[in-house]
């Protein structure tokens, strides 16, 4: 077609195509790939280093690897590569350590009810948000119950001290009375130094034996000839892998942020002692290790309690894992309240607002909204750092790969165990990374350049 | 203030202290203070009462006693006769060294992959991407054990270790290099060395003031150099190069002579680089992108070309937003140092908080000892980096 | 008024978590298992199974405990530990004995407060090497890199013997079993020494255990034995006469095979006061006259648990050497029951 010969009138002439190193993938690569000679320097540096890496890991992941065998030796027979036969063989270890087999319905149970009760926090579109943010409270007391059982009444003391259940029965009354009279006369202290002894007797009783074991037992609703309860006790030192991992983070997540904040207000208080308290407290935390915080609890922390008390190991690491979380959560969130402007203290405090007030409605929804990024990043630190368990004895699902490699027949395959964890830590961490994403873009409002 | 009119308010005895807000405070806070001293108390109560039962005394005597170990590798005399005291030392010191290889490792890496993060080269910044999302979302640990594993596994056994001009060696062993021992004149090298640097600096400040009158630009670049490299090089030729090498040769088992970069203390060096770099690289592309465009234009506008640009309008403005962030990745990067335990690297959670603690079975002593260590470190750290971030703040009206 | 509640509540609080601190023994039958501190995973000594269920030398004699007190040798509860772990383990109160392939020393017994039982297992500290090194003795290690286990005596030994022979070494400390298998087959050290015992497992595990020799040098005496906390001495009874038992049953040829017909009809007057015939032997112990029985029941004699984990028909293959009875020419010889 001669194009010349054609002729149009002022204004009709049809767009020509652009010039082809304008479109398409030319002016594409041009743009991202070769655009100058640094760019392409780069580029020839990119394509080498993908050619060393990729080959090499996709051989050694799937087309060299060894997907059956009962032993390391016959892995190794099949194939050069990773030998995923010992992760499949052991992957119930993996996920529950040595959680009694017949009981894992359990943890599986708590473990989508964990889903229930973050959905109505997570996401805000969800039908029946306000009765499901009900259940998100009592959830804790649930997933406990369901994964450890009901607690021996002798091991809460209840039994023992000044005169027995009566005792516990009179602190609950005293404590709900001033509870209730604090809540009447709008007295926060009054609500608080009532609800924390009558929350805890009431949490001690829904979690004792004396509830789930003694008193259907004694009415015939269980069956204690053949041993059946609805829920037996498991002993925490079963736990392991995934769901030892998972408790730990769960409990150190959800834990740290009221703590957190309970500091971080505390360091930004006008109350002198209050105020280093907090420093202290947070400085300290912050300036150790946390595997010097872990050899505290698996080694000092039974001296400085009282004679005779046994406290589960697991306990003692979930409580230093909380404190050494709170410490860095609070920092974060200081930081949320710092970048508030004074004129929102000066403004709640013009209208007469009390100390709690200014902070419930005024300072903290808008300093917890810029902190957001900053907690999404502690809840993955402190999910990571769970691994580091391994190191004072408890079998997270890293702890669990390591023993299993004791075994004869799958001695040597620790590459493979620190690759499946890691892969494992990838996917769930990337999860939380990229909902800490959409969280801060959800929030963003106003501000928007 | 409404608390005058409070106090004003007819309610008899101790509860009118309540409605003070001067007093409550005071109330408040002798209350916590109470409730934590007590509970203080209470802790070391028990302590107490638990030492007794078992027939335990509390007491640092147990550190200058012989440690009866020995350490693979230390900067200062040590040998199995040393106090324990003198072996947590040696940990110290081999924790300061992973923590500065590692953070001078790991902040060079991070500073190349938060600009090649903004590259306009795709495949680059797709793949920077990648690692920084790789890295950050696999725990410490894991990177660890991995990279002690690597190390161990893939490089060759010291018979056939490799090497560059039969003086370094590569083997997995570690890295044996030759080390210097310097002759009495040496030191008059070390001498001009030093002064060199003082005349740098004293040049950069000429050259500024220079600068700052006339608006002359000095060399300051290839003087500094020529002062610092240039002029002891010269006398160390002159001197006839009064330096002696010990070159490692494999002799026996292993390599004798030199010095040897150890494999767990390269291992740990290279994950918690790995580790570090990628959050540094995050801070740093943070750091950049935080420098508004405008300055940018506006630097080229007054016709700086783009080195100049970088080095004078972007890199300080960025710095600011980077080095708090920093400051903190440095100290995770000494803290995690202490997962050296894992690989058997003997830093001083391994001496202090593992053999000697062990060996002794004193936990009381030698775990506050380590925290009171760690602490003091972590606090020297952030008090420098304080400093340099006050140094380099925005001077605000 | 309001005061005063909370001072109720505070005080109530405080009182009820002060509990007497009960016996060891009446601990464990309240509880109704035996919490037993071992190693994370040694070969033929103490490692799970994939159904996660505990096996070896040291987790049989456990069970023997167990069996004894409870009347149930699976009744156990297991405290792994690592060489460092082991004794804040035990002295913390995680676990009620140590069956952890620990040497008696004076200053553990003394010093970390524990008290020792006996001798379940006679080693002594060995070194391997691959045969390609071509050494024969430990005397020609000087300059060689050395993997040890950090926390265990081992580490003091080794500086010891280097020191007394004048040779200089390069210690590589390792936390586990396993980390120092990988290290030593890495070639990261020449040599690996532990208890010959471990070595001897260790080298079961290998692909070519016969390129790796054990060196004739044994450099130290490493009696392994159990541990309980110092200052319960009616349990420290209690596990030092289920260990004496266990021994004592090879000795008369009391096995978990024919423990019921011997019980019935006791052969000689020490077999019938081992297994509750004769005397009141249990009772001395808080225990009931069965005790041994059920031990033996359970987890058979001395004999049979060397043969069963780690004997010469096992992967590991030691042979009894030092830990023959005395009868035999070995070393093994427990007090008489009676």
């Amino acid at each position: 077609m001669n194009i010349t010969t054609q002729s149009y009138k002022p204004g009709e002439h049809p767009s020509l195509p652009p010039p082809r190193n304008l479109v398409g993938p030319v002016k594409w690569a041009k743009d991202n790939l070769f655009g100058s000679i640094t760019n392409t320097i780069l580029t020839i540096v990119a394509v080498y280093l993908l050619y060393l890496i990729v080959p090499a890991i996709l051989d050694y992941f799937f087309f060299n690897a060894a997907f059956e065998g009962s032993s390391r030796a016959e892995c190794r027979e099949i194939a050069k590569g990773a030998c995923w036969a010992f992760i499949d063989e052991r992957i119930s270890v993996f996920t529950y350590g040595f959680y009694p087999v017949e009981e894992r319905w359990r943890p599986n149970l708590a473990f989508v009810l964990l889903f229930v009760a973050l959905a109505p926090v997570l996401f805000d579109k969800v039908p029946y948000r306000g009765k499901l943010l009900v259940f998100s409270l009592l959830y804790p007391l649930l997933a406990v119950l369901l994964i450890v059982g009901p607690v021996s009444v002798e091991s809460m003391h209840f039994s023992q001290g000044v005169s027995g259940p009566l005792t516990w029965l009179v602190i609950f009354a005293f404590a709900s009375a001033l509870f209730v009279y604090g809540s009447k006369t709008h007295n926060a202290l009054a609500m608080v130094v009532g609800i924390v002894p009558a929350g805890f007797v009431l949490v001690a009783f829904f979690l004792s034996d004396a509830l789930w074991i003694s008193i259907p037992d004694s009415i015939g609703l269980t069956n204690a000839a053949d041993d059946i309860y609805i829920f037996e006790p498991v002993d925490t030192h079963l736990f392991g892998g995934v769901l030892l991992t998972i408790i730990i983070g769960v409990t150190g997540i959800t834990l740290s942020l009221p703590i957190g904040i309970v500091l971080a207000l505390g360091r930004y208080s006008n109350l002198p002692a209050i105020r280093t308290l907090c420093i202290m407290f947070i400085e300290f935390i912050r300036g150790v290790p946390l595997i010097t915080l872990l050899f505290v609890a698996s080694t000092m922390l039974s001296y400085f309690l009282p004679p005779g008390t046994d406290f589960d190991l697991l306990l003692r690491v979930l409580i230093m894992v909380t404190l050494f979380a709170s410490a860095y959560m609070a920092e974060v969130i200081r930081g949320g309240l710092q970048s508030l402007p004074k004129g929102q203290f000066e403004a709640a405090d013009a209208m007469g607002l009390k100390y709690w007030q200014t902070m419930r409605h005024i300072i903290l929804p808008q300093a917890l909204k810029v902190s957001i990024p900053g907690i999404v990043n502690t809840f993955i630190g402190l999910y990571k750092d769970t691994t580091l368990v391994l190191i004072i004895g408890l079998l997270d699902i890293l702890g669990v790969g390591k023993t299993a490699i004791s075994d004869p027949a799958w001695n040597g395959l620790s590459t493979e165990v620190y690759v499946f964890v890691a892969v494992f830590f990838f996917v769930s961490c990337f999860g939380m990374s990229r909902y800490s994403l959409y969280l801060e873009r959800k929030l963003h409002t106003g501000h928007k350049r | 203030m409404s608390a005058v009119a409070e106090s004003d308010r007819p309610s008899a005895g101790l509860l009118s202290l309540w409605y003070n807000r001067e007093a409550r405070q005071v109330i408040i806070q002798i209350f916590t203070i109470a409730v934590v001293f007590a509970a203080l108390f209470y802790l070391a109560r028990n302590a107490a009462i638990n030492l007794e039962r078992i027939g335990k005394d509390l007491g640092f005597a147990f550190l200058l006693e012989p440690s009866s170990y020995d350490i693979n590798q230390t900067f200062i005399e040590y040998s199995s006769r040393s106090s324990h005291l003198r072996a947590a030392v040696v940990g110290v010191l081999n924790t300061f060294a992973v923590a500065i290889c590692g953070v001078f490792l790991a902040t060079v890496v991070g500073f190349v992959l938060g600009v090649l993060r903004l590259s306009k080269n795709l495949l680059m910044n797709k793949m920077v991407y990648c690692y920084v999302e790789v890295v950050r979302n696999v725990p410490v640990l894991l990177w660890i054990l991995l990279m002690h594993g690597f190390v161990v596994h893939t490089l060759p056994h010291p018979k056939q270790a490799g090497d560059i001009a039969e003086t370094f060696f590569f083997s997995n062993r570690g890295i044996n290099m030759p080390s210097p021992t310097f002759e009495p004149l040496f030191w008059a090298c070390a001498l001009v060395f030093v002064a060199g640097i003082v005349g740098a600096v004293f040049y950069k400040r000429h050259a500024k003031k220079v600068q700052d009158e006339t608006g002359k630009i000095l060399p300051v670049l290839w003087v500094s150099l020529g002062l610092v490299i240039g002029a002891p090089v010269v006398v160390f030729l002159f001197t006839g190069m009064p330096i002696e090498w010990s070159i490692p040769a494999l002799k026996g088992f292993n390599f004798q002579g030199g010095v040897t970069v150890k494999p767990e203390l390269m291992a740990l060096t290279l994950a918690l680089a790995l580790y570090t770099s990628a959050f540094i690289a995050e801070n740093v592309r943070a750091g950049i992108l935080a420098v508004n465009y405008g300055q940018t234009e506006a630097a080229h506008a007054l016709g700086l070309r783009n080195n100049r640009t970088l080095q004078l309008v972007i890199i300080p403005q960025a710095m600011r937003v980077i080095v708090p962030p920093l400051t903190s990745q440095y100290l995770n990067l000494t803290k995690n140092s202490s997962l050296a335990i894992a690989i058997g690297y003997m830093d001083v959670t391994a001496t202090l908080g593992g053999i000697t603690l062990n060996q002794t079975g004193r936990e009381m002593e030698c775990m506050l000892l380590l925290m009171a260590i760690y602490l003091s470190i972590s606090l020297a750290i952030s008090s420098f980096m304080n400093w340099y971030n006050k140094r380099i703040k925005l001077i605000e009206r | 008024m309001k005061l005063k509640s909370i001072l109720v509540a505070g005080a109530a609080m405080a009182m009820s978590a002060t509990i007497a601190n009960a016996a060891t023994l009446d601990d464990v039958k309240a509880r109704g298992e035996l919490n037993c501190i071992v190693t994370t995973g040694l070969v033929g000594f103490a490692y799970t199974d994939e159904s996660g269920k505990w096996n070896g030398f040291d987790v049989d004699f456990c069970r023997g405990v167990a069996a004894a007190v409870l009347g149930d040798g699976m009744k156990v509860k297991f405290v792994p530990t690592t060489g460092k772990t082991r004794f804040t383990a035990l002295n913390a109160g995680e676990g009620d004995v140590l069956y952890r392939n620990t040497t008696v020393t004076m200053s553990r017994d003394a010093d970390l407060k524990l008290t020792f039982l006996g001798v379940n297992y006679y080693d002594g500290q060995g070194f391997m090497v691959s045969k390609d090194l071509g050494v024969t003795s430990a005397k020609e290690l000087d300059g060689a890199s050395v993997c040890i286990q950090t926390g265990t005596t081992t580490e003091l030994n080794l500086a010891d013997y280097f020191r007394a022979t004048g040779m200089s070494y390069e210690p590589v400390p390792i936390e586990t079993n396993e980390e120092a298998r990988t290290n030593y087959l890495a070639g990261r050290c020449d040599v690996y020494t532990t208890d010959a015992s471990g070595l001897a497992a260790s080298r079961a595990t290998f692909d070519d255990p016969k390129n790796h020799i054990i060196l004739p040098e044994i450099i130290s005496k490493e009696p392994l034995g159990p541990a309980v906390r110092q200052g319960d001495d009616d349990w420290a009874d209690v596990n030092r006469w289920v260990l004496n038992a266990i021994i004592e049953a090879e000795e008369f040829g009391i096995t978990s095979a024919n423990v019921d017909e011997m019980a019935a009809n006791p052969p000689n007057p020490s077999i019938a006061r081992i297994l509750g015939v004769e005397g009141n032997y249990g009772e001395m112990i808080g225990l009931d006259n069965e005790w041994a029985k059920r031990v033996i029941k359970a987890v058979g004699n001395y004999g049979e648990i060397f043969d069963r984990n780690i004997g010469p028909n096992t992967e590991i293959g030691l042979e009894r050497g030092l830990n023959a009875q005395w009868k035999d020419g070995g070393i093994l010889y427990s007090a008489p029951i009676r």
